[in-house]
């Protein structure tokens, strides 16, 4: 294979935004919207210049809740640092857990019990599932229907938050996952009301794409909005639906097969615009997946021990060394990067967060379009700000 | 002054209401709280979570969130306040017309919670604004966000109109802006405004 050449005014024109000309004369409007601002998902700030309605120029502003998650797994031994994880996407905390986890697991080569690899999918499908019904109903009240589709995603959520509630005792910061293995065992009774929660999922995502799939607002707001082009999304690092939507093939669940993965049948949607509707498409696709992976799952969910009884949880000292570990979370790649210098404490803890990296485009997929869909295509990302900020 | 309870429920059998002017203008002060539609972190959720069908905070006359701090009576500090936010928030507490409470929701907002070791967290956000009621928890729970709401309307409910205690629109005396801080060099200037807190004494 010859080595891959990349012509740099090629490169260029890629990692280049495009350049939009303001008509006419006068000067262009500069306005910061946020930190405070209903549709920026927490404190975020944007500062935007504008000719008339059309976005010349974006500059994203970070750190406003910046809360040292870094510093802090410095200073905290290994299994501290597992509260910290379920604060940084605050939707997601099992996912979190279960990437944080697996970088311990491989620093350490710990194995991990049939058991609790199947509670570890079960949970970090439920997890996709609400997240991603979240991220739609948020994307809607984006759009102007105030409330009802996100009181439609909400009710499902509280059905899978209780499921969360009964086994790790914590609807939000559930602080679950252990280095080889899960914290407590899952009773007979709650894989049961988990199977049952699962068999109603598809009447929801039925109802939800009934409301929204063919809506005459959804779509001409959605279709040919925000596009982003798939040798871009791959350039800038993009991972999870942002990077399906614009038709690469990159899932995580499929290329590492982490975890116990390979044993189950599923699709990845992909979409083919790269626009908004296909990001809402790829999500409600996805929903579905991950109800037929919860099926699988939850048939033959083997007996045993939940952790592995020759994991060291106190004093727990690792080799000096680095790992990686990653999975896909419901936002796409999440990475946690430890190095270990042989005491207590990781020597380096970092993250890799998706929402920050796939935020990184948010100025490409802007420029040219209204302020007001600006609002929309921000939402369309899908991020949270405690995983951006960290 | 209250009424007698007494005379209330005779008077109340012959098909005549009494009341006082506090009650009255309490019990519409309380009934209308609007919240401002503005999150921070974590406990965001769970105050939208509040919202939603199964806590319904439209039962307490409270499910109006406004976008602008000029039509919001309460503002409700929902998650960590970093030392980059924390004169943004005095800001919008200061544009928001009295009478204004403040419920501080969750440990980072009490005292920096998890994060107050960080070099970029405020340990609460009382070092700056008056808050009404604080309610500990990681996030609380929606319940526990209600029962504060329940607090404030209590709060509210007893607040007398004239004298020690009225409510400071009714309070020429009292600050209407509070000093909005700056970035130092090392720290937030001034560290905490002295006239809303002071050093607590540690008891041992």
């Amino acid at each position: 294979m010859s080595p891959v050449s990349f012509k740099l005014a090629e490169m260029e024109s890629w990692n280049r935004p495009p350049v939009v000309e303001p008509h006419g004369e006068g000067e262009l409007l500069e306005i910061a919207m946020g930190p405070h601002h209903p549709s920026t998902h927490g404190v975020f700030r944007m500062d935007l210049a504008l000719d008339g309605e059309r976005v010349v120029k974006l500059k994203p502003v970070f750190g406003y809740l910046h809360r040292n998650h870094e510093k802090l797994g410095e200073g905290h031994s290994y299994l501290a640092s597992m509260p910290f994880t379920d604060r940084l996407d605050y939707f997601c905390s099992l996912t979190n857990n279960w990437a944080y986890a697996l970088a311990v697991e491989k620093l350490a080569a710990q194995d991990v019990p049939e058991r609790a690899e199947y509670l570890r999918v079960i949970l970090a499908e439920l997890t996709r599932f609400q997240n991603h019904a979240s991220a739609i109903g948020f994307l809607l009240q984006e759009m102007g229907a105030s409330g009802t589709p996100l009181m439609y995603a909400f009710r499902e959520r509280e059905k899978i938050l209780d499921l969360f509630e009964a086994l790790t005792g914590a609807r939000m910061m559930c602080n679950y996952m252990r280095f080889g293995g899960c914290r407590v065992d899952a009773s007979e009774d709650w894989l049961k009301q988990t199977r049952k929660v699962v068999a109603g999922l598809p009447a929801f995502v039925d109802e939800f794409e009934a409301f929204l799939q063919t809506n005459e607002i959804v779509m001409a707001r959605c279709q040919g909005m925000g596009i982003l082009r798939p040798e871009l999304a791959v350039n800038a690092g993009v991972t999870g639906p942002m990077l399906r939507a614009t038709g690469v093939n990159y899932d995580l669940r499929k290329v590492d097969r982490y975890g116990i993965y390979d044993r189950f049948k599923f699709r990845v949607p992909l979409g083919e615009h790269g626009d908004i509707y296909d990001r809402y498409m790829v999500r409600m696709l996805e929903m579905r997946e991950s109800i037929g992976i919860l099926e699988q799952a939850l048939k033959d969910v083997p007996g045993g021990p939940v952790m592995d009884p020759k994991a060291k949880i106190r004093n727990f000292r690792p080799k000096v060394g680095e790992a990686y570990g990653r999975i896909e979370a419901p936002k796409g790649e999440l990475g946690f990067y430890l190095i270990s210098d042989g005491t207590g404490n990781p020597y380096r803890y970092r993250v890799r967060p998706p929402s920050l990296i796939n935020l990184t485009v948010l100025e490409d997929m802007c420029l040219g379009q209204n302020v007001a869909d600006v609002v929309l295509i921000f939402g369309s990302v899908d991020i949270v700000l405690g995983e951006v900020d960290r | 002054m209250a009424v007698d309870e007494q005379l209330k429920i005779e008077m109340g059998k012959q098909g005549v209401f009494v009341t006082t002017l506090q009650e009255l203008y309490n019990w519409g002060r309380r009934s209308s709280i609007w919240p401002m539609q503005f999150g921070l972190a974590c406990c965001a959720i769970e105050m939208i979570a509040t919202t939603m069908a199964r806590y319904d905070l439209a039962r307490f006359g409270a499910e109006v969130f406004r976008p602008s701090p000029r039509q919001a009576d309460m503002m409700i500090i929902s998650g960590t306040v970093t030392k980059k936010m924390a004169p943004q928030v005095v800001r919008l507490y200061n544009q928001m017309a009295e009478p204004r409470y403040v419920i501080a929701m969750g440990a980072c907002a009490i005292s920096g919670g998890p994060f107050k070791q960080g070099y970029n967290v405020l340990k609460g956000i009382d070092r700056y604004i008056p808050v009404d009621v604080h309610i500990p928890g990681c996030p609380p729970r929606p319940e526990a966000l209600l029962e504060a709401f329940m607090a404030l309307q209590k709060k509210i409910d007893a607040q007398p109109l004239t004298g020690e205690g009225r409510p400071r629109h009714l309070d020429a005396e009292a600050p209407g802006e509070f000093p909005v801080p700056e970035q130092g060099a090392h720290d937030l200037e001034p560290a905490a405004n002295k006239s809303v807190w002071t050093v607590p004494v540690v008891i041992r």
